[in-house]
């Protein structure tokens, strides 16, 4: 007995609008809609839509709509559709739920529960469109002895740091689990905006060797990829010990995505899964870490900063506190609603902490242990707008690591379902006639666009708290209140409730 | 009843100005009265101050601490602390004058303190931290006792009230010093507790400001990494501190120390000289956290010296000028012309840029 499982979601056609152009049948690369050459009609097989929305975005007539089933088991709050069905789904295959991106549950999203300060009166909110307003900003260690040469002047004693222009970064997402072209779109517009974006762990395709000045390379549990030159191009190195996405697994490209091209680049066999180890197998402890960070730094000269990326997770303060004396520039650290190409259904959904918690507390766990400056933080998972980046900051990150919000500037529709391999949106897909469907050029210019008015809208608001550089708005609580939260939640934040006084 | 200084952020705007004889000849603290005087309605009557340097000769090398009690017992507990960390030179009770308009003035004490050698070589500090952990820890630890003022040859005299009220109850005209700086405080809220008035001191350095910075908390949180507690909560405590780290701990010049506080915009820096630009960066990038944003215009005194910074944007006034040996900086100029009408030199320093008065080839902090 195979279970019938109703499909989630129906795809609408209005057959008065609808030309019956095919259009949405050659753009549905899961073959939901066909013709019907006896009726002259289109059809849909409900069952094969990822709701992806491609076919409503490039029908001419805007015929289509994708609407959620009301086909309903009998009610139960316990026992609701979803979780039955994907019980039918595990007794029907005795397989491990997969999902993609991040974690959709309706837990709280602390970003939409602090509220920003202005100014008012006793000191003066500053007009961005009339005066200089910095939103650049350096990563790295900012510890440093004050040494002067024979004149007096300062020597630079500062370890490598990173310059950007703004306080956003596209954060890793590998060639494999995402595209050529969207790698491409990254790459470019990283340079124009004069940040960086982040290979994942899927290496370096040679053709964006070119872009390593705003290259992160990363170095993760399966090591794919690396070897001196991909080391050497890139402007920093990230050793990723965990993902928001998935804490406590390593990284899955289903072999299905392992096209010739993304095997050359990890240098692992095409068409075969490659999953990544649960932990780095030179890595069982925090000495082991500093040992890597160290081996990095030896292969590139003290040249380049280490960062450290882990998944926000029950102890992260204390982590983090052991990575800042690693010899780590900077820790990166993803929440548990940061997106995958893949992962566990439960894992996603159920393991790690809110960014905005595992932030609060490992900033003010650095600064307790005087260490602050040994490290800069950089957040991800999930910052959906500017506001998310600007409260971000006032916690305490250095700067932000964006993903999904990057892939929705590329035309992701969110309908977590990476992980098959055919994204019709050209993203999330090693098929060349869907990857062709993503063209750079338009998707770098999206990405800068999106970034741009981020940092106009970061701008605006800081102008607004008299701030005019996002130095003085990090860690700076006291532009903060919380709304809708409990004490503890307060203390964790390190906020006070909306309406408290200075 | 509305909370205590420190248990809340308090914010305030106020007229500071200062006046330096750089031959180091004495003035009384008459002048300083006066000057603040014509500056009276950017006060509110809630707080002011003054700080004289050169005023104690007689005991100039002994540290000049300066405490409030709210009650006897306070006093106990603090002179118990100091005499186990110091030898008592010689301690008084301030004197004052009675008026009218100053009240609910608490215990004022002054005592000339040497740290005991055999307590500072144990504890493996440099004298000045020695001496700033005890000011610290009688702050902190002794409830109702509080150190205002705890430098070298200099002092601090401040309350609740206007400025020239809070000079004449100090009988200011009878000390004598080669510079004073002074403080009217406008306050947005406060109980009216007279450790809160300004100058804030920490050893030689006193600062009086002037604004309500946007940066505070970030200031904070990042200077307190380093065995500062900021108690009254307060900018120009932060400020203080930010300058103390700065120039006694790192060793930091004023220059450098105001390439910090006020840096220069990314986009000017770019376009200084090779030597500057890198300069300049090279600070921003050590100690982004101590950027101070918002409006704030400062004189920090300091032994030898003052030194008058505004903020980038220059969103508070400030105007220096100079008259023979005497240099002025006040948020106004019609205090300055109150006591010196004929002026060889006046200017207004732009935002960010430090203005540095010292006693002549005194060798001080600006190098």
């Amino acid at each position: 007995m195979n279970m019938y499982i109703q499909p989630e979601y129906e795809v609408i056609r209005n057959s008065d609008k609808c030309i019956a152009c095919r259009v949405c049948e050659r753009q549905c690369a899961n073959l939901v809609h066909s013709f019907d050459s006896e009726t002259g009609k289109m059809k849909a097989d409900d069952s094969k839509c990822v709701n992806c929305h491609r076919c409503v975005c490039l029908c001419p007539t805007h015929a289509l709509k994708i609407v959620k089933s009301d086909d309903t088991y009998k009610i139960n709050a316990n026992w609701d559709n979803q979780t039955i069905n994907e019980v039918y789904k595990q007794a029907n295959t005795g397989g491990v739920l997969l999902s993609s991106m991040g974690n959709p549950k309706p837990y709280p999203v602390y970003w939409d529960r602090m509220l920003v300060n202005a100014s008012q009166v006793t000191n003066p909110p500053i007009d961005p469109l009339r005066e200089p307003m910095e939103t650049q900003l350096y990563l790295g260690k900012r510890a440093a002895k004050i040494e002067r040469d024979e004149q007096g002047k300062l020597k630079n004693t500062l370890a490598p740091q990173l310059k950007l222009k703004v306080p956003v970064l596209f954060s890793a997402m590998s060639y494999g689990s995402i595209s050529y072209n969207a790698h491409e779109s990254l790459a470019r517009a990283a340079e124009e905006l004069g940040t960086y974006y982040n290979t994942g762990e899927g290496g370096l395709h040679k053709d964006f060797y070119k872009y390593g000045k705003n290259t992160i390379v990363q170095v993760a549990s399966g090591r794919f990829g690396v070897f001196k030159d991909y080391l050497e191009s890139a402007a920093a190195i990230e050793i990723k010990m965990g993902q928001g996405a998935k804490p406590g697994i390593g990284g899955h490209l289903p072999g299905a995505k392992i096209s010739a091209d993304v095997s050359e680049t990890r240098m692992i066999p095409q068409g075969v899964d490659a999953i990544s180890p649960a932990p780095h197998h030179d890595i069982y402890s925090i000495e082991d870490l500093r040992q890597l960070v160290y081996s990095l730094k030896e292969a590139t000269e003290y040249k380049k900063p280490v960062i450290v990326k882990i998944a926000a997770v029950h102890n992260a303060a204390a982590i983090a506190s052991g990575i800042a004396r690693s010899g780590a520039d900077i820790i990166a650290i993803d929440g548990y609603r940061g997106g995958t190409g893949a992962a566990p259904t439960r894992i996603r959904d159920n393991v790690g902490i809110p960014i905005e918690l595992a932030l609060a507390q490992i900033d003010q766990r650095l600064r307790d242990e005087g260490i602050r400056d040994e490290v800069s933080i950089l957040v991800g998972g999930s910052i959906r707008s500017s506001a998310d980046v600007i409260k971000a900051i006032a916690l305490g990150a250095d700067a932000c690591y964006i993903g999904t919000a990057a892939l929705l500037a590329l035309g992701c529709h969110l309908c977590r379902s990476c992980h098959e391999g055919k994204c019709n949106w050209g993203i999330a897909t090693q098929r060349p006639d869907l990857v062709k469907r993503l063209n750079p050029d338009i998707g770098y210019k999206r990405l800068v666009n999106l970034v741009t008015a981020w940092n106009h809208e970061i701008q605006e608001m800081m102008g607004g708290m008299g701030i005019n550089s996002i130095e003085a708005l990090r860690g700076n609580r006291l532009m903060l209140r919380g709304i809708g939260l409990t004490d503890t939640e307060l203390n964790l934040l390190g906020i006070k409730y909306a309406g408290e006084s200075m | 009843m509305l909370p205590k200084e420190g248990q809340f952020r308090d914010p305030s705007g106020c007229a500071v100005t200062g006046v330096i004889d750089r031959s180091g000849r004495g003035m009384t603290g008459e002048g300083m009265i006066e000057a603040i005087s014509v500056m009276h309605d950017r006060s509110n009557g809630l707080g002011g101050g003054f700080a004289g340097y050169g005023i104690y000769p007689h005991y100039k090398d002994f540290y000049a601490f300066h405490l409030f009690y709210d009650k006897k017992e306070a006093q106990e507990g603090a002179e118990a602390f100091i005499r186990r960390h110091f030898e008592i030179v010689y301690s008084s009770e301030i004197q004052t004058r009675k008026l009218p308009s100053v009240t609910d003035e608490p215990l004022i004490f002054r005592y000339f303190l040497a740290p005991l050698p055999q307590k500072l070589a144990n504890s493996h500090l440099d004298e000045r931290e020695y001496v700033a952990r005890c000011v610290n820890r009688i702050n902190a630890e002794i409830a109702g006792a509080y150190v205002f003022s705890s430098g070298k040859n200099m002092g601090i005299f401040k309350g609740v009230g206007y400025p020239e009220d809070i000079g004449r109850f100090y009988r200011l005209e009878e000390y004598e010093g080669y510079a004073w700086t002074c403080h009217g405080r406008y306050p947005t809220n406060t109980p009216g507790w007279w450790g809160g008035a300004h100058p804030f001191g920490l050893l030689d350095f006193s600062v009086v400001h002037n604004g309500e910075i946007s940066s505070y908390d970030a200031n904070r949180r990042y200077i307190e990494m380093f065995g500062y507690k900021c108690t009254l909560q307060t900018d120009t405590e932060v400020i203080t501190y930010i300058i103390d780290y700065l120039v006694r701990r790192r060793g930091l010049t004023l220059e450098e120390t105001a390439h910090v506080l006020a840096a220069s915009f990314w986009s000017t820096i770019a376009d200084k000289g090779e030597e500057a630009k890198e300069q300049e960066t090279l600070l921003r990038r050590m100690f982004p956290s101590l950027l101070v944003t918002g409006p704030f215009s400062i004189i920090l005194g300091y032994t030898g010296g003052l030194m008058a910074l505004g903020d980038r944007l220059k969103l508070r006034s400030m105007v220096c000028a100079e008259k023979g040996d005497r240099a002025y900086i006040s948020s106004e100029e019609s205090a300055i012309r109150k006591i010196e009408p004929n002026l060889d030199r006046v200017w207004s320093p732009a935002g960010g840029e430090a203005v540095v008065f010292e006693l002549y080839g005194k060798g001080g902090l600006a190098r």
